[in-house]
């Protein structure tokens, strides 16, 4: 018996070890959490998938091989308890008893035997007369809830058909067939027909669990079970195809259901079988159940506009892209690899500030008592549309990650394109906003961005921003021929390094007392050179020049811009102008015949323990005594508890009216 | 015959039903038999299945512990009052005024906090100053407790369908609403026996549970407006969440019992209140029985809910931690159950185990959630 009470503690802890720890990651993540050295020590111990391991599952099997003993040599005791009424218990042992009592009485003891039976029936027991060997004495034996002892039985056997049918599902054949070397798993990242056949598993296979990613409009009639850090193969008797996966969203963004619309072809009677699964509504055919379990990117073509970063041009090209797929951009000398790794269709983003601490429940709370409204914080939520995210991997396998945003985002009451950067995927991203123009377009600040970068072009700027400043002011030829020296210096200088080279410049050449001086001297002059330049490329363009607070901000948003672009990295900025979206739906497939079995052990379970707990036995025993003319009462139950106090009490109390009558 | 009549024979179970227990099967009935009428085509079978055995469980149990009968009505009644006031209008809730200080459902679980605390109060003032007056008056605080929380989350059922029939669900959905069921479960059970035993002075140490229950609400609601209706995840959509919640809540319930009276036993066991609280052995037996129901539940609750998770997952069993903490818990007890029955075993140490075994369950229940990660979406904090 310690025996049990030590083996379901010690199950309880060896469970609570698959808990804390995450199971079934892929072990480079356990080399990064854990370092080399314990990453094997851990890898001995089975800790990254402990509930297959080697000594969980001595653990269970030891749980099943002492729970069955203890069925196998209890249960004819039992059955034997629960059939007896114990009528011939003696004298003595009655005598024994913790609860028991003595009456004395004149009615007949034949006439006593009667009217005790008939007690004992209307008291819900059921009574068997006996005998005691020897004597006249006669001994009316009765019993109640006899149920309870059947509990024991089937809560025990409960669980050992529990974990029988849990191993058959379990991987525990595979696991065999491993350790004797039939199948290997494969870590290899294989093209499915390179597969080797040690690593593929036959559609005969008793039971498995694993899943499968398929693209829209394609299919697939193998899943993949993921085990330890590899995989095998499972192939499938049917074709599954993929015609659509939808996602719907409730108004607020949150997803409301995942749906595939899936066409099973049987491999052996080509029958086709045509429907839509959803997340708790799977489709079971031949035994094997296909479940919605996540979704994914199946491949979605992208087109965008780039725009040349490093020899700027006020002209995009265009690009095509396909989702987990990498394409090439050149810029004439280097050649750079773009992977897509990710669309979204929607990206729903709270735009309200957060507050959840303490000091601001406190204030939630005094309010709520003033107005009876906890509505505090107002969420705002907003979609604002599609977007991609990209690496751009240069010869040197350097990559660097972006993630654009297709639509513009309104940010301090203006629009903006965002643009985010990052070098590390542990960091988040640095977003870059390209301004729009009057015509909400990228247009006005690339163009603005290119006369800025193009040196050539400076003293042209230069001098329109000379005339515009010295309009009407009589001044000699050599001033002006300065102002445009200094001004073509100071957009040099940016060109070459935006905010952070003009910075640098002055604290080399200004002494220190009149750097700051010199700083607002020199922004204001790029801020009005640039100013001229949009000018100068508003008109190339065809487009009005106003003069206004907007443009200003424009022009001061431009410049902002195209300093934090030098360290953006990439040769281009892609924008999004155009997407094909396609899904991809990951299913989750499983055979599992050891479910009926798991489910009809837990019904007993169930059963069971009801019985355990709410059947009470009880015992009741009166011996009629002929020559001493007294009846001996003793009573007996196998679990002790205030009720069964209270039911002797009342018996003793009425047996004693019944007999003195 | 007229012996067994005499000396106490149980008559019949159905024979010692009074008129109004037939009058509230009656209403019960009727009302089951309204909401089919009125929403069976939006339900599926199993819905259909859980309303009638809703329905059933509800009658057998007011039949068995009478005082369920008068709750179950004027919950009824505040309830459909409450929703009557809506006028369809979610608004109406800060608006109208029975709604906005009594009914509405935020308001009801501000009223079911209040009083939750409120009698906390007053079972130690009864405890200490050997008040029977006291006691009693906690006790119909108590039930009011109970009354506004299963008024709240009725309104809050409903409210949940006025922001749009598509988000509408039973509010069983995430950790805000089932620290209500828990507070509700756990009054109710002590109730139960409260009756039972006809003794009062347990509910200083039960109520002292629900009241950290109702501080956990508070400070969730305030702090973290997880008061806010959400709508379901697609793995919630099913209708196992019904039946797989309650269960386990009921058994979450008992095993908070259990915890507070061991509490209550280690004291008496030392001489300390020993005058003033039940005997050992009353504290024992109901530390046993409250186990022995929260153990039943709790099996079926996970029954039940390996069963969804086939459903919803594709296998019965996925060593999810939410999964495995549950298996934890219910080995715990079974231990305790061991020790008890089978050893025969009494005293401290089991009181100790049941005490230990709710932070055990409070792990199960909330620190998964906050520590671990795996498939059940019951929010984290
Ligand atoms: C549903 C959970 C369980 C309940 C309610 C339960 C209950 C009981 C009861 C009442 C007995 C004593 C029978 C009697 O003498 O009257 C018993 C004995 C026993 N149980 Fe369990 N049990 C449960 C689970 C388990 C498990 C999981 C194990 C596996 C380790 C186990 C192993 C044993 C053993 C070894 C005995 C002693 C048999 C003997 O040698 O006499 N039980 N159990």
């Amino acid at each position: 018996m310690r025996l049990a009470i030590s083996l379901l503690t010690v199950l309880a802890i060896a469970s609570v070890i698959g808990t804390v720890l995450k199971q079934n990651e892929p072990y480079s993540n356990y080399v990064i959490q854990f370092g080399q050295f314990w990453f094997q020590v851990f890898e001995f111990l089975g800790l990254y998938d402990v509930y297959h391991s080697g000594w969980f599952l001595a653990i269970l099997a030891f749980l099943i091989l002492s729970t069955g003993m203890c069925i196998f040599r209890n249960t004819p005791l039992m059955l034997r308890e629960m059939r007896s009424f114990r009528e011939h218990a003696t004298e003595i042992s009655l005598r024994a008893f913790s609860h028991q009592a003595e009456f004395a009485s004149h009615v007949p003891p034949d006439a006593l035997q009667n009217r005790l039976s008939q007690y004992l029936q209307g008291q819900g027991f059921h009574a068997r007369i006996g005998a005691p060997s020897g004597s006249g004495d006669i001994l009316v034996a009765a019993k109640t809830g006899s149920y309870h002892r059947l509990g024991y039985v089937l809560t025990h056997a409960a669980i050992v058909i529990i974990c029988l049918g849990g191993l058959i599902d379990g991987n525990l054949p595979l696991k065999v067939e491993q350790l004797i070397g039939w199948k290997k798993i494969e870590t290899r990242d294989l093209p499915l027909g390179e597969i080797p056949a040690a690593s593929r598993l036959s559609p005969a296979n008793l039971s498995f669990r694993g899943g499968v990613t398929i693209p829209e409009g394609s299919s697939a009639d193998v899943v993949f079970l993921n085990i330890a850090d590899g995989y095998l193969v499972q192939d499938l008797p049917f074709d599954i195809t993929l015609k659509k996966f939808r996602i719907e969203h409730y108004p607020t963004g949150q997803p409301k259901s995942f749906e595939s619309d899936i066409t099973i072809t049987d491999k052996t009677t080509h029958e086709t079988l045509s429907q839509t699964i959803r997340v708790n509504h799977p489709l079971i055919y031949k035994g094997i159940a296909i479940y919605q379990a996540s979704f994914g990117d199946g491949g979605t073509r992208l087109t965008m506009n780039g725009w040349n970063l490093f020899s700027p041009s006020s002209q995009p090209f265009t690009m095509h892209g396909v989702v987990k797929q990498a394409s090439q951009l050149s810029n004439g000398n280097a050649t750079y690899s773009v992977e897509f790794t990710e669309f979204r269709k929607f990206n729903i983003e709270n735009f309200a500030s957060e507050n959840g601490d303490m000091a601001s429940g406190w204030q939630n709370l005094l309010k709520y008592l003033k107005t009876g409204s906890a509505k505090s914080t107002k969420k705002d939520l907003r979609n604002v549309g599609p977007s991609f995210q990209y690496k751009i991997r240069d010869a040197q396998g350097q990559a660097r990650e972006y993630f654009n945003y297709m639509l513009p985002i309104l940010l301090d009451d203006r629009w903006y394109l965002l643009s985010g950067m990052r070098e590390a995927p542990n960091e988040p991203f640095r977003y870059v906003r390209f301004p729009l123009d009057g015509q909400n377009r990228i247009d006005g600040f690339m163009r603005l961005r290119a006369m800025l970068m193009d040196k050539q072009a400076h003293p042209e700027i230069a001098h329109q921003f000379a005339d515009f400043a010295l309009q009407g002011e009589r001044i000699s030829a050599s001033m002006k021929d300065k102002l445009v020296a200094s001004t073509v210096k100071v957009l040099d200088i940016f060109a070459a390094g935006g905010y952070d080279a003009l910075a640098k410049f002055i604290e080399k050449s200004v002494p220190s007392a009149e750097q700051e001086k010199a700083a607002q001297t020199y922004l204001k002059v790029l801020e009005s050179a640039a100013v001229s330049a949009w000018r100068i490329t508003q008109a190339k363009a065809g487009q009005p020049a106003v003069m206004d607070d907007n443009t200003l901000r424009f022009v001061r948003d431009s410049l902002n811009t195209t300093s934090d672009l030098f360290s953006y990295g990439a040769p281009a900025y892609l924008q999004l102008s155009q997407f094909d979206e396609v899904l991809a739906s990951g299913l989750q497939l499983t055979r599992s015949p050891g479910k009926n079995i798991v489910y009809g052990g837990s019904a007993l379970l169930v059963l069971g323990v009801f019985f355990m707990f709410y059947v009470r036995e009880r015992r009741i025993w009166l011996l009629v005594k002929r020559q001493a003319g007294t009846v001996l009462f003793a009573m007996s139950t196998n679990r002790k508890t205030m009720d069964f106090e209270k039911e002797f009490a009342r018996h003793k109390e009425q047996l004693a009216r019944l007999l003195k009558e | 015959m007229e012996l067994t009549q005499n000396y106490g024979a149980r008559p019949a179970f159905l024979k010692t039903l009074s008129w109004f227990d037939w009058l509230y099967a009656l209403i019960l009935a009727g009302g089951a038999l309204y909401a089919f009428n009125l929403y069976g085509h939006d339900m599926d079978g199993y819905e259909k299945g859980i309303l009638l055995l809703s329905c059933a469980g509800l009658i057998g149990q007011g039949w068995v512990w009478k005082p369920f009968r008068a709750l179950v009505l004027v919950v009824a009644t505040l309830s459909l009052f409450g929703i009557s006031q809506y006028h369809g209008q979610l608004a109406r809730a800060e608006q109208a005024f029975f709604l906005k200080f009594f009914f509405g459902s935020q308001t009801a679980i501000m009223w079911m906090s209040a009083l939750f605390v409120i009698a906390t109060g007053g079972y130690w003032l009864a405890l200490l100053s050997r008040s029977d007056f006291a006691a009693r008056v906690s006790s119909a605080i108590t039930w009011s407790a109970v009354t506004m929380g299963l008024v709240g989350l009725m309104t809050r059922w409903y409210e949940s369908y006025l922001i749009s029939p598509d988000v509408g669900h039973i509010p069983l959905s995430n950790l805000y609403e089932v620290f209500i069921l828990f507070s509700i479960l756990t009054a109710l059970l002590y109730l139960f026996y409260e009756l039972r035993y006809q003794n009062r002075q347990m509910g200083a140490f039960v109520l002292l549970v629900i009241s950290a229950a109702v501080g956990f609400l508070l400070w969730y609601t305030f702090g973290r407006q997880a008061n806010e209706i959400q709508p379901l995840v697609p793995a919630l959509q099913s209708y196992w969440m019904k039946i797989h919640v309650p269960a386990n809540f009921i058994g979450y319930g008992a095993f908070a019992l259990a915890a507070a009276v061991g509490a209550a036993y280690l004291l008496v066991n030392k001489g300390i209140l020993a005058s003033r609280l039940p005997t050992v052995e009353m504290l024992d037996d109901l530390m046993y029985k409250s186990i022995a129901i929260g153990f039943a539940f709790f099996t079926i609750a996970t029954i039940l809910g390996a069963m969804w998770a086939a459903e919803a997952w594709g296998g019965y069993w996925s060593w999810d931690p939410k999964e495995t903490w549950a298996l934890i818990v219910w080995l715990n007890y079974a231990a305790w159950l061991h020790l008890r029955l089978v050893k025969g075993l009494r005293g401290p140490l089991l009181a100790w185990w049941a005490l230990i075994g709710l932070f055990v369950t409070a792990f199960a229940f909330l620190g998964v959630n906050m520590f671990l990660s795996g498939l059940h979406s019951y929010g984290t904090l």
